[in-house]
């Protein structure tokens, strides 16, 4: 009942094609957007902060980008892990070598990068499809693994391999507690999402749709799939490298190449599809199931094995995670195979006529 | 053979560096190709669980590395326990009720993934099937260490170490073979002979085949696809198991194991997904291909690229001809 | 009917395709008048749906020439094709499933879009940038189309739910909004009912009398294609056997044979 849109009548094309059409939805994002920028703030801890919400903020941003490419143009990538590691990098030796780089034009370098390398191993989706072209995205995965270790150049001839930032500072405002890491992510996935938003809602969201859905009637109406698919490893690839730049710099402080690894790539898939393809609120829902799951794991195994008195070691804990950890995606997949963004639509749907069945 | 043939181990390049040894002559590429050719074979056997599985059902089953891990801990940890369990000696008898119990192990895993997962995600998008396969590598890899621990193990079934050298006439110092890889890649090939005895002779083969071909019109015919997916993993299973004990004998049952079916991958898109001769085939191009760019590319460009290479070998490939090289080509109908 | 029947706008020349050793067309040479209805029939498997895939640029056939307005082309490019206005239905639905019926029929209006990725990428409900001004002008071109089809109270489902009849409306819109000068239709009527297939064809006359669209027409039901067309080709195995009106057509002893069998 609370959940009805009758006497929201549009009167203009306008009205129409907000990206919130429904009154109540546009007050539930306006509710969701204060919690997050004023209520969390005065109610989470520094654990909160650095465990769950900074990663989850970041993923989020990531799945959006992997989202784009897999979801909305069809093209599965396994190496996004890479772009995030070539965003990372290339920041990195923004912010380091050049001088007076201001922190968002270091971060914002790092995702053109990402773009151009993106671009790059985008070709071969030109010419091959579906599991071939998921299976040749990981060449971008093994590659990129291979120069950021390798090649001195990337890690500013790091001897231990490993790089890190400090002293992040955006005009004059130090980002340092973690609230102040908070915040600067929190925005940067806002703009990114409504960026997200704007495009595949847009006439080049259409193409990449259209190519995903049906290619050759696509090319018949005069899409080029060529420009629809690199546009859509592009802006993907922009997105992911973001992403890729803020893990490094604002979660972690100090990464190895290993912090990218094809376990992240794996990782930005689940959350895509556990979350719905082609759905942007359902990137924000599997980032926050990946990034939950784990935490919640590892609290309830040890507590299981002490409740029937066995004592598991951390080995056995970590394993018993995988299992678990496998099993619920295999079970998830299983229920509700168009992730939950379906579950949400349907929810929606459900409430818009409750109290009638229809 | 020549001189202290014990101090030559395997490309010991130290032993031939120190010897005066050119690393541009015939027989050193000799060996170079051989070795690649018995890794190609290997990379073939863990490609060909992989085709297996999709032809049949469609499923690009991620979970094949996990599944050669689990099978190699499966025999290397039944080994050790089988002559405590049943209290005898020998070495050979504890090897063989390992086999048997691995193999039963499989079959037991491949049922239940059909049964718990499969039966469940008919006609699913190629993506989801794919990331349900990436659950059960999950499951499987802590299952298999849950089980049998995660130590390294050791699986000795008798494969000789020595390496021996051959065509000593024809080359100074002679070819050096590694005897390990040669009875390694009889073993494969022999495998993959008996495999295509029973796609090609058996009843059960010709309904495998005929449900590669069409699964609606193989059902119709009444087929029953259940079973059909329950040999077919059984078969992927028995294939990992020989790759695991292979591959385990070789460089010890761990969990990089699982790591060799990521280096099978480019094998599959260069032969096809669905071609097994194009697992073959694909197998010894790519294990060439690595071996020969880790000596002559590697100096160059830094060590370590044989991982990528084959990937972009297998891409660049991929450019002139999509669909692999025994793959069909696909006509678009509209 | 006082049609104003204008002058060549699309002659086929000596089209040959093969697919391998297979002949799909076999030196096939045709022409279509502007404003006119031109049909192509054939049993199955005669070259009817390859025809059109030349003309659009899906195939490339190994000989002849296709002459459109003028310009000469020995192979077409989809793209192009669809700039200079020939736009298409599908025998086999080709909609795009994920996504809404106006969002289907909107891609028909990509073309015509001119605000970048940038502008999209901005695009707010306050006009700056252009792109949202675009978007609802474009929408309104749909709305009208959206109209003209009747399914309206279909707009904002996605076209995978709606039911055969309704999803061919819309393939059929979707060329529309692209506003075409030839419209090339592959078995519109093919799995429909009697009433499925009258609506269709008033929509196909309507089409082709309100706004002098050229229709180029693969049909298979007989009585439709000697109502609504001008003029006939028939092909059989990939070869030509029939040029002209329908009365023509009709008592062709070639086209009865391939239609009837042969009685030695």
């Amino acid at each position: 009942m609370i959940y009805q849109e009758n006497g929201q009548l549009k009167i203009s094309y306008r009205a129409d094609q907000q990206i919130f059409p429904i009154l109540q939805d546009r007050w539930a994002v306006l509710a969701i957007l204060a919690l997050a920028f004023a209520g969390i703030p005065m109610l989470a801890d520094e654990y909160l902060f650095r465990a769950i919400l900074i990663p989850f903020l970041i993923l989020s941003l990531a799945a959006i980008g992997v989202n784009i490419l897999v979801g909305y143009c069809g093209q599965i990538s396994m190496g996004s892990g890479a772009f995030m590691a070539v965003g990372a990098y290339m920041a990195y030796n923004a912010y380091v070598r050049i001088d007076a780089m201001p922190l968002i034009g270091a971060l914002l370098v790092g995702g053109a990068s990402a773009t151009l390398v993106g671009m790059f191993f985008g070709i071969p989706s030109l010419r091959v499809k579906g599991l071939y072209l998921a299976v040749a995205t990981l060449a971008a995965q093994f590659f990129c693994d291979w120069a950021f270790l390798r090649i001195g150049w990337f890690t500013n001839n790091s001897s231990s391999g490993s790089v890190s930032v400090s002293n992040l500072d955006v005009l004059g405002w130090t980002v340092s507690s973690p609230l102040e890491k908070y915040l600067f992510c929190l925005s940067f996935v806002v703009v990114f999402a409504l960026i997200a938003k704007n495009l595949v809602r847009s006439a080049i969201g259409r193409e990449w749709m259209a190519i995903r859905d049906m290619d050759v009637a696509a090319t018949v109406i005069g899409i080029r799939p060529m420009y629809a698919k690199l546009s859509a490893f592009a802006v993907s690839s922009f997105i992911v490298g973001v992403a890729g730049a803020l893990w490094g710099f604002v979660h972690l402080g100090a990464w190895e190449p290993s912090a990218f690894s094809i376990d992240r790539s794996f990782q930005l898939l689940f959350m895509v599809i556990i979350g719905g393809m082609g759905s942007i609120m359902g990137s924000f829902f599997g980032a926050a199931f990946i990034v939950v799951l784990p935490i919640v794991l590892s609290q309830l195994v040890p507590a299981l094995g002490a409740l029937v008195g066995l004592s598991i070691s951390t080995a056995a804990v970590s394993h018993i995670e995988a299992m678990v950890f496998g099993a619920l995606i295999v079970w998830f997949l299983i229920v509700e195979p168009h992730g939950l963004a379906k579950l949400w639509s349907t929810g929606k749907q459900k409430l818009r006529v409750w109290p009638f069945p229809h | 053979m020549a001189e202290a043939p014990g101090k030559r181990t395997h490309w010991d390049f130290n032993w031939r560096s120190a010897n005066g040894f050119k690393g541009g002559t015939m027989a050193f590429f000799l060996e170079t190709l051989l070795g690649g050719l018995m890794a190609g074979m290997l990379y073939s056997l863990v490609a060909l669980g992989f085709v297996l599985i999709f032809k049949a059902s469609g499923v690009f089953n991620f979970a094949q590395g996990a599944m050669v891990l689990f099978a190699a801990l499966a025999m290397a940890r039944f080994a050790e326990w089988a002559p405590a369990w049943f209290g005898f000696e020998s070495k050979f008898l504890a090897n063989l009720i390992a086999f048997a119990l691995a193999a039963a192990l499989m079959f037991v895993l491949a049922w239940l993934i059909e049964r718990l997962v499969l039966r469940h995600l008919v006609n699913q998008e190629a993506a989801t099937l794919l990331m349900a396969t990436l659950g059960i590598t999950y499951f499987i890899d802590g299952l298999g260490q849950t089980i049998f621990g995660s130590d390294i193990y050791r699986i000795d079934v008798g494969m000789p170490k020595d390496p021996a050298f051959v065509l000593e006439s024809v080359f100074e110092g002679g070819v050096l073979v590694n005897l390990e890889d040669v009875y390694a890649a009889c073993l494969a090939a022999l495998l993959v002979a008996l495999l295509s005895l029973f796609f090609q002779k058996t009843v059960t083969g010709r309904a495998l085949r005929a449900v590669a071909d069409d699964h609606q019109a193989a059902q119709s015919i009444g087929i029953p696809l259940n079973g059909i997916w329950v040999v077919v993993w059984c078969v992927a299973g028995i294939v990992a198991l020989v790759a695991g004990i292979i591959w385990g004998s070789k460089l010890g049952v761990q969990f990089s194991l699982t790591t060799v079916a990521l280096r099978a991958l480019p094998v599959i898109i260069l032969g096809g997904l669905t071609s097994v001769p194009g697992a073959i085939i694909g197998g010894l191009i790519i294990g060439v291909g690595e071996k020969l760019s880790e000596v002559y590319l590697g100096p160059y460009i830094g060590g370590g690229i044989e991982i990528w290479f084959a990937y972009a070998l297998a891409l660049v490939f991929l450019l002139f001809r999509p669909q692999g090289l025994f793959g069909e080509k696909i006509i678009d109908r509209v | 009917m006082s049609k104003k029947i204008g002058d060549v706008i699309l002659d086929v020349q000596n089209i040959s395709l093969r697919f391998g050793g297979v002949k799909a067309l076999t030196d096939i040479s045709f022409n279509v008048r502007e404003r006119e209805i031109r049909s192509i029939i054939g049993p199955n498997g005669a070259g009817k749906s390859s025809m059109l895939n030349c003309i659009n640029g899906v195939y490339q056939p190994q000989e002849g020439s296709i002459v459109f307005r003028g310009q000469t082309f020995s192979q077409m490019n989809s793209r192009q094709v669809a700039e200079m206005g020939i736009a298409r239905t599908f025998q086999n639905l080709a909609l795009f499933k994920g996504m809404s019926v106006v969002d289907n029929i909107m891609t028909g209006r990509n073309l015509r879009i001119k605000s970048n990725l940038f502008m999209q990428a901005i695009r707010n409900p306050f006009g700056i940038g252009g792109a949202q001004r675009e978007e609802e002008q474009h929408r309104e071109f749909v709305e009208h189309i959206i109209d003209f089809l009747e399914i309206q109270a279909y707009r904002k489902t996605p076209v995978g739910q709606l039911s055969y009849g309704l999803q061919k409306r819309v393939d059929l819109g979707r060329a529309l909004a692209m506003e075409p000068k030839v419209l090339l239709l592959d078995e519109p009527m093919a799995g429909m009912n009697l009433e499925e297939k009258q609506d269709m064809s008033r929509f196909i006359l309507d089409v082709n009398d309100e706004f002098g669209t050229t229709v180029v027409l693969i049909e298979h039901d007989m009585g439709v294609v000697m109502d609504i067309s001008d003029r006939v080709v028939v092909l059989d195995y990939g070869r030509k056997i029939g040029d002209g009106t329908p009365e023509e057509v009709r008592s062709n002893d070639e086209v009865i044979r391939a239609y009837l069998g042969t009685t030695n």
